[in-house]
This record gives structure tokens, sequence and C-alpha cells, in this order.
């Protein structure tokens, strides 16, 4: 057994806990990190990175298949086969790219990486486990960074058949037919993905609509899509079993219907990581199930920092992230405060739907008269010449004085406008500044600028 | 039916333009003739303008505080029978100088303003007031792009209690600099009092605006030099309250102010050089023989200057008859604009306010200024012993670019010999 001594140890090693470790690091502080599976957490290794790595092979796939049959562009190809094992391993190659990149950028800031099991002995001490070895670490500050895991259906264990998120981005054969149970983002993003590879993917919902945290507008477009690549949506349904390829489900109504299912991917929610890192040998106050912080990732514990998933919604790794910046900061002796105005999402499915700040009911609900005014796609040049003009960017803003308390969009390619949505909000931009602010042309950038026009009340080219 | 419609008139001698003041109607209202339709300011005398007939108001031309060509249109009425308006005659002319004296109306450029034939008249800058900054309502969270938080929370400020000057509120870098060189570190809440987060918005016109223009003026482009020696008054309180005491009932009240003017009546016949206005722009100094002594007084809506006029020609009693009329006139706002220019050196006084030293502001184009201080009954050394004297300070400003430091002090040591004998002021040479 050896003994360890830092003045700062993260334990979990995604996004959220090797940000933390590097910053540490940067600003000279004896940092050790501590994880049992692979750098990158979740989010590197069987969450963001991989999925749109799968998802990437999926487009690429759809496209060649799109081209094999009549097509706008006069491409003519036979049609595609893909080798999903080599896709895989491709996927697994981007992954280790990243993670490794993680490890030297760890190594060039100084932070220590302690492979294994971390436990907490008290407040001041943990134990880590990595086989036989035992190290024990006694740490003057500590971040509890241990994530989150999806969600198990009781009746219905993960296995061969049963697929978690995890299983699903490392299949070796695509099934002929996949359930999706759930239809968040994640459900969707890989029931989209395995669609477009070819399975027969049926979604299967408890809720009467897909992704309950976006609005049906902003839903619409990716509804349409779904029905294009001949997924089955089935709303309002609970599922009862799955036995030899074929799920069970139950309608509202209550009758029983079947749906063919190779195999069944659950998708139905994430929970925070609490078990197993001995929180009993602790006294932390909990808000709900997951830990309780206040707005400097404060734990009620002296000492004790905790960050990302396992401290609550929204579950995104630039959360995360900026999280981990800020405990490094503050444990370096820096005054810092959690003041982040907007966290981005965005559901990558096709098209893309992105949401930073409120929606106009959420806008609505905090009392301001609000404008909400959306520019579509179809009147977007850049749109229309990549053959995708369903969707559109909406804009969302006080009345009295513009202030844009929200942006969203739903569109092919649209991801990358986050930045410029969350950059608007953050610093606290007002309609003028958007529509005064020259958007390069041919983009879909150009959409936001004419939706904050529109709110004006003068959009150019709609 | 016609229309009748009410220029801007000439108020005085070269006088160009005039600021509206005050509007006492508005449009619909029907008015008699004489009812007093607005208040326009020139210089320093405000004006009334009266209805020339019965009628309905239906347009003004100009917002309290815009500055209007004379001869520009200001309000157009209703009224019985003919009106002086042409039919179909338009008056669409923005409301300044600037675009009334223009044939192509182009109120943001900086045109030179009609030709002026009074020496003094300023070029008078129109420029509407930016638009005020919104401001967040109380309770709204702060909104500041993230350096200026990063450095809010570095520094201990809770931008709660920082105003913005960006839009919909938003604080910049400069807000915070401010909040910060105003020493403002967040106190913790304590009970009772609470951090008062209003701001007033109090637009500057009328006469508090050609106050504010006269001493940005004074300042900006005179380099004062300040000139401070004390005056024993003993002997000079002694004549005054037994003029006083003798002083038939329709003589004025002696105050100390005709004394003093006569003693710098006195000084500026050895030094005429102080009762002058400097033209700077032209380089010439315009040195008067007549000495009109302008008085500041304090009014309700703020400072004025009348003026008595030949104080070489009056005598002490003449002073203080002068000096009383003209105080109450201005007080009263029955002042004319003849009383209320052309001083050639003005003198200060705050009475019992008028603490030991101030450093007087020169009312330009003149080129001095004598600031009386308080009285005070101090111990002086006096043959051996310490002895109560009746001391009052003058405080002195003059334009250092004409009147050199040795000038100025022989000056107010001149003015203080006379008042400490002031038989001497009387004496005929």
């Amino acid at each position: 057994m050896t003994d360890i001594s830092c003045k700062f140890l993260v334990i979990g090693a995604g996004p959220g806990g090797y940000v933390a470790a590097i910053r540490a690091g940067q600003l000279g502080i004896d940092t050790v990190i501590v994880d049992a599976e692979a750098l990158g957490g979740t989010c590197l290794n069987v969450g963001c990175i991989p999925s749109k790595a799968l998802i990437h092979a999926a487009d690429e796939f759809e496209k060649a298949t799109h081209f094999s049959k009549k097509n706008a562009l006069g491409i003519k190809n036979s049609k595609p086969k893909i080798d999903l094992k080599q896709t895989i391993a491709w996927k697994d190659g981007v992954v280790s790219q990243l993670t490794g990149g993680v490890g030297s950028l760890l190594k060039k800031a100084k932070a220590r990486f302690v492979p294994g099991w971390a436990s907490f002995v008290d407040g001041k001490t943990v134990r880590v486990e990595n086989g036989d070895s035992v190290t024990k670490i006694s740490a003057e500050n500590i971040c509890i960074a241990t994530g989150s895991i999806p969600v198990e259906l009781p009746h219905m264990p993960f296995g061969t058949r049963i697929l978690s998120s995890t299983e699903a981005l490392s299949l070796e054969e695509v099934p002929e037919t996949l359930a999706v149970i759930g239809a968040g983002y994640i459900g969707l993003e890989l029931g989209m993905a395995y669609a477009k590879l070819g399975a027969k993917v049926t979604i299967v919902e408890m809720q009467d609509r897909i992704l309950p945290l976006y609005d049906k507008e902003l839903t619409k477009p990716v509804v349409a899509r779904m029905k294009a690549l001949g997924i089955d949506l089935r709303l309002g349904a609970k599922v009862a079993g799955h036995a030899d390829g074929v799920l069970e489900i139950a309608t509202g109504d209550g009758k029983k219907d079947t749906v063919p299912a190779e195999k069944v991917l659950v998708t139905v929610g994430r929970k925070p990581v609490t078990e197993g890192w001995g929180l009993e040998n602790l006294v932390l106050d909990m808000d709900g199930p997951f830990l309780k912080i206040d707005d400097r990732c404060r734990t009620a514990m002296t000492g004790i920092y905790a960050i990302g998933d396992v401290t609550g919604e929204p579950m995104l790794a630039h959360r995360a992230m900026a999280q981990g910046e800020m405990v490094a900061e503050l444990i370096a002796g820096k005054t810092r405060r959690w003041d982040k105005q907007v966290i981005p999402a965005i559901c990558f499915t096709d098209p893309e739907i992105i949401s930073a700040g409120l929606s106009p009911d959420e806008a609505k609900a905090t009392g301001h008269e609000i404008v909400s005014a959306s520019f579509p796609l179809a009147a977007n040049g850049r749109s229309l010449a990549i053959e995708r003009t369903d969707g559109f960017v909406r804009i969302v803003a006080r009345k009295d004085n513009h202030l844009v308390l929200g942006i969203q969009a739903v569109g092919k390619g649209c991801a990358e406008l986050a930045a410029s949505f969350g950059l608007a909000i953050e610093m606290g931009a007002l309609l003028e500044d958007i529509g005064g602010t020259i958007h390069a042309h041919p983009t879909q950038g150009e959409a936001l600028q004419e939706a904050a026009l529109r709110g004006l009340g003068h959009a150019l080219h709609i | 039916m016609g229309e009748h419609v009410i220029k801007m008139p000439d108020i005085g001698e070269g006088v160009a333009e005039a600021e509206l003041v005050e509007w006492e109607i508005e449009i619909g209202s029907e008015v008699r003739e004489d009812d007093v339709l607005a208040s326009v300011m020139t210089d320093k005398a405000t004006v009334e303008i009266p209805a020339p007939r019965d009628g309905k108001i239906l347009w003004l031309g100009a917002d309290i505080g815009d500055v209007v060509a004379v001869g520009a249109p200001i309000i157009r009425m209703e009224v019985e029978g003919d009106g002086n308006a042409k039919p179909g005659e338009v008056f669409e002319a923005p409301p300044n100088s600037k675009a009334a004296s223009d044939p192509k109306p182009a109120p943001e450029e900086d045109t030179t303003p009609p030709v002026s034939q009074a020496s003094h008249a300023e070029p008078d800058r129109v420029a509407s007031p930016p638009p005020p900054a919104p401001r967040r309502a109380p309770g709204e969270k702060p909104l500041a792009a993230p350096s200026v938080r990063l450095r809010a929370t570095e520094a201990g400020v809770d931008l709660r209690h920082v105003s913005g000057s960006g839009g919909a509120g938003r604080i910049t870098h400069e807000d915070l600099d401010a909040y910060l060189e105003a020493g403002g570190v967040t106190a913790a809440p304590n009970a009772g009092r609470a951090a008062d987060p209003s701001v007033t918005e109090i637009k500057v016109v009328g006469l508090r605006r050609k106050i504010a223009e006269q001493m940005a003026r004074s300042k900006a482009r005179i380099p004062h030099i300040t000139y401070v020696d004390e005056v024993d008054m003993t002997a000079l309180e002694e004549l005054r309250e037994r003029l006083n005491n003798e002083r038939k009932d329709e003589q004025a009240k002696l105050t100390l102010l005709p004394f003093l003017m006569r003693a710098m009546a006195r000084a500026i016949e050895e030094q005429p050089q102080m009762n002058a206005r400097f033209d700077d722009d032209a380089g010439v100094i315009h040195q008067y023989g007549g000495m009109h002594m302008g008085v500041a007084a304090q009014t309700d809506t703020g400072l004025i200057v009348p003026v008595v006029r030949h104080v070489e020609s009056l005598s002490l009693r003449e002073c203080a008859a002068e000096v009383t009329r003209l105080a109450e006139a201005a007080k009263s706002g029955t002042a004319s604009r003849e009383e209320l220019s052309g001083s050639t050196i003005t003198i200060t006084s705050l009475g019992k306010l008028g603490g030991i030293v101030t450093t007087p502001v020169i009312n330009h184009p003149e080129v001095a200024i004598i600031g009386v201080n308080k009285f005070r009954t101090l111990p002086v050394w006096q043959e051996g012993e310490f002895v109560p004297r009746k001391m009052m300070n003058l405080s002195s400003s003059f334009d250092h670019r004409v009147i050199d430091g040795w000038d100025a002090a022989v000056f107010i040591q001149r003015i203080k010999g006379l008042l400490e004998s002031p038989a001497t002021i009387f004496i005929e040479d």
C-alpha cells in the first residue's frame, strides 16, 4: 500500500474531472486524478464522441444509399454495403485518439493519473483499488466527478439483446430490427442512425410526444424526417417484455401489440453515480438523487466539491467542463462564482435541434412580454444548396428592451450555430446587436440575423 | 376658419435664436387673445409669448429645451376668419436654428449659425440629447458580459448594485470602472438601510443650461488666478452702522456692496485694465470707461447677474438703491435683458454663507471677479495685545492671460486699503 498526499484530488476523469485536473495543474496545484476506466469518461468513450462518429458513418451510408436510387443531383452509384465491424473499429480509433490526447494534456499540466476505483475513507482520504494494489490518497481538496450511468428497466436488464447506449455503440452487425425504448435525445440519435444503416427501427415512448424537453415546433421536422426514414413511432405505449426477438408493448388504451426487435435499445434516462465510492462515509446534502452544490460547486463538507452529472441537470459535458475549470480556479485561491447565463443543448437527430436560453413559453413564464420570431431555412440560400430546407432559426427576446432571452434552431448542420447562440446570450445581446452584425453569405447563420431582424419587424428575405 | 402661425419673435437686438423653456398650452387648447402661450429665453432674459387672437392650438413646433431661430414658426392655431398662413403652407422645419436657417434641412450637420450682429453671441451648439439609456428594473438580474462579471467577482462587487449604461441596462467595463472609482464596494446588507439604486434624470434646460454653458466657457477659456487677502472691516462697519442709523426713510439701507463698489471704482481709476472684456477670439481687449458692475444674485432657478451701470457716476446711496432695485427685479423675474447683460466686472457674495475662501469663476468675457467672504470677529495682534476686529476675506479671480499676478495683488491691496480706511473712498484727490 502506497500513500500519496496532494493538494487536489479529482475522482472521475470525464470531461468535468479531466478539465478540473488540467486547469489545476496549469495553476501549479499538486493534482491527482483517479478513474477506474479509460480517461475521458462517458463523453469520450461511450457518449458524445462515439455516438457522433456513428451518426456520421450512418449519414454517409444513407447518402450512398440515396445516390444508388434516382436522385436530383444525377449521381449514379450501386447499392452500398457496410462492414459495421470496421466502422466500429474506426470509431474506436477516434475515441482512442481523443482519450490519448487527454492523457498527454494531463501530463503536460503535471497532473498525476492514478487508475483504479476510488472510495472515500473520510472527508480528506480516499482509497484507490486497482486489482491487488491499494493506494491511499489524502488531499486538502477533493472534487467528486463520478458522472452518470444509463437507467435500466427493472424487468429488462442490460445484456446481449437488451442494450444500453454503450453497447449500441459497439455492435458488430446492423440488426435487422431494432426497438428503441424512450424517445429522448439519446434514443432518437441512435435510432435514426441505425435506421440510416438499414435497420427497421421502432421507437416506443410512454409519453404522447418525442423529446419532451423541446417544444413541438422544434420537434416537428424531426418527426417528419423519422417518417421519411421509415421509423415506426409508437407514442403513449408501455413496454411489457421482450422474448424471441419480439417486444411486447401495451398502448394507451390497454391494447397489446408486438414489435419486431432483434435488439432492444433502452434509453429511458441516466442516473447519477452516487453509489460505490463511499458516499456513506461522508456527510453530504443531497438534492433529490444528486449531490447538492452551491454556486461555487461546494458540497456540504468543507474541501469537497462536486461537478458534472452527479450534481444534476442539465447532464451535459460542457456544463461539467465549465464547473471543473471553476473549481480548479477556486482551489488556486481565485474568486469565482457560477454566473453562466446559458448552457446550450444540442440534440444530434436529423435534423439537429439546438436550444440556447429560454423557449417562447419559458420566456413568457418569466412575466415579461416577449417577441418571438423565426426564419425558415426554406428561405436560406445555403440550405437550398445543400438540399435541406427543413427547419428554422427562432429567436426569443423581451418586448420592452429587445434583450435576447433564447435562440433555438432545428436544421441539418445547424449544430455549429450553437456557438453564436450561446455567445449572443452570454454577452447580453439585443435583437439590434444580432440584426446589426454582418453574417457571412451564404451560410445558415444568416437565418439567425434574419430572425433577429424579423423580431424587429424588418426581415429582408421573407 | 383660418390658420394663424406664430413665429419666434425678435426679442432683443442682435438675438438670432431663443430657447423654448415652457409651454403654457398644449395641442388642442382653446386660447383667448393675450393668454400666455410659451416662455422663451435668450441669454438671460425670459420673454412670454402671448396669443395674438382667440383660437385653438393645432401644432407646436418645438420641445422644451429646443433652441429656435428667430422667425421660425413655433405655433399654429386655428382662428375665426382668415389666418396669416397661406392655404397649404406646411411647416415641417425641424425646430432648431440650424435647420431653420438652412434651406436644405440637415439637422445632423454642424452648419454655421445665422450671422449675428451681437459681438458676444456665441454659436450655440444644438444637439438633441442622446436617448436615455434604458435601465433595468429593480430586482432584475444584472446583465453583463462574462469578462465584466469575472472582474466584478474578483473585485468583490455584487453587480446588482451597479447600474448599466448599455442596451437593456447591460453593465459595461466602463460602468464597473465608474462604480469602483466611486468607491463602490458592496456593503453587507444592514437592517433598516437599503441601497437606493434610483437615478433621476434632470434635463438641463433654460437658465440652468445658460449657467452651465457660461461656466464651462469661463473655465475652459480663462486661466484663472485667484488671490485672497483679509480686510479689517471694523472702521467701515462703524461707518455703515452710523449711516444706516441716520438714513432717511426713502433711502435704501446700506449694505457692504455699495461701499465695495465705490472702493472698486476708485481702484479701477488707477488700474483701468481690470474693467474690461477680453474678446479672445479676436485677440482684442475692450477696456471700458463706464464701470458696469455685475452683482451675482441667487434666484429660485439659479444664478443670475444683474448689472449696475456706470458706477463711476453714482453716489454711495445711488449705488445702494440700484443694487436693491435690481436684486428685486432679478428675483421676481422682471429684469430686462439690458439689466442682465453688459457688465465689465463682477462682484460675487454669498453673505453669511460666504465661507472664508472661494475660487470665483470669472464672468466671461470679463477679466476680473471680486468675491466677498463672510465677516468674522477675530482676535488681531495690535500694539502689543489681541484686540477683537471685524475681519473679512476677499477672494478674487483674474484672467491670467491679460492680468499679471502682480497687478492683481496691487488691485486687491488698493481695495483693501480703501475699505480699511473708508474715508479715503470718498476723499477726492
